[in-house]
């Protein structure tokens, strides 16, 4: 049942991704570049997108979810080396590219050749965090 | 175009959709690259049958839509080098920040996570630098 919902999030997510515009990189590419010709659509789709979200969050409280024990615990109030660390390295191949990983996915049917040697170079980048963010847990923190 | 951002509107709501739907029945936080990423370093073995059922849906679903709009178009660049970095990049710096765009940006904001919103910040802000470095100053992209 649980493979099933998530089935169907997987495929409201893919249709979202698609005529939201967000698998043409570049949307994307315009949305990052503010010193050229200026997309907006990105915050549109990041709007519509966080308002249906909002309601969720305030759903849970004092519920539970349908098909599990417990809802995620509140976000972890420290920051962390990694989160700043991680977040500028992936913005960096955002840029590049255009592609998140989302897309990356949705796209995977019509984006050709470079869709799927993006992909694979993602998840050998996935296989290389835990290396880095043991490096990163093995300095001292700043913040 | 006045079309984009009203497409950008409801496709963004299909997106919040989804991740309400997986928070309130399944209990878990839409994210693309934890949901992809749990399967590449074994984090997420005990699940992977939701993990693989998720990635089925939003690989085919928009492989049906496309075929039935009479195709999309991702213009992707077409330089290899570009494509392998940025691929290394995405994969690394999602999984070590534990979120992307799905994960920090539409679940986390949403619930006003600071985490969230400062993972935001910096890879729109890092995204940003990049196309202003490697398209206007050195011509690359």
């Amino acid at each position: 049942m649980r493979a099933a919902v998530s089935l169907l999030v997987g495929a409201l997510f893919g249709l979202g991704l698609l005529i939201s515009g967000m698998t043409d990189t570049t949307k994307v590419q315009g949305w990052l570049d503010i010193f050229g010709d200026w997309d907006p659509t990105l915050a549109f789709v990041m709007g519509g997108a966080i308002v249906p979200m909002a309601i969720a969050w305030r759903v849970t409280h004092g519920r539970k979810p349908v098909l599990a024990a417990s809802f995620p615990p509140p976000p972890e109030p420290r920051l962390g080396r990694k989160l700043v660390v991680g977040s500028t390295l992936f913005g960096m191949g955002w840029g590049l590219s255009g592609l998140c990983p989302g897309p990356a996915m949705a796209s995977l049917s019509f984006g050709g050749t470079g869709g799927w040697l993006f992909l694979l170079a993602m998840l050998i980048g996935m296989g290389l965090a835990p290396g880095l963010r043991n490096r990163l847990d093995a300095s001292p923190q700043p913040v | 175009m006045p079309i984009d951002w009203i497409m950008g509107l409801a496709g963004g709501g299909l997106i919040g959709t989804a991740a309400a739907i997986y928070l309130l029945v399944n209990g878990q936080i839409m994210g693309a690259s934890g949901i992809v990423g749990g399967l590449v370093d074994g984090s997420g073995r005990h699940d992977w049958a939701e993990r693989a059922a998720l990635i089925a849906g939003l690989v085919l679903v928009p492989a049906v839509a496309a075929f039935a709009m009479g195709g999309a178009q991702t213009h992707l660049t077409s330089n290899w080098a570009v494509i392998i970095i940025a691929g290394l990049l995405v994969g690394v710096g999602t999984r070590v920040a534990n979120g992307c765009t799905s994960g920090h940006g539409v679940c986390g904001i949403s619930r006003l996570s600071l985490r969230g919103i400062v993972a935001t910040a910096f890879y729109i802000g890092a995204g940003g630098l990049t196309v202003v470095i490697f398209k206007h100053l050195l011509g690359v992209i």
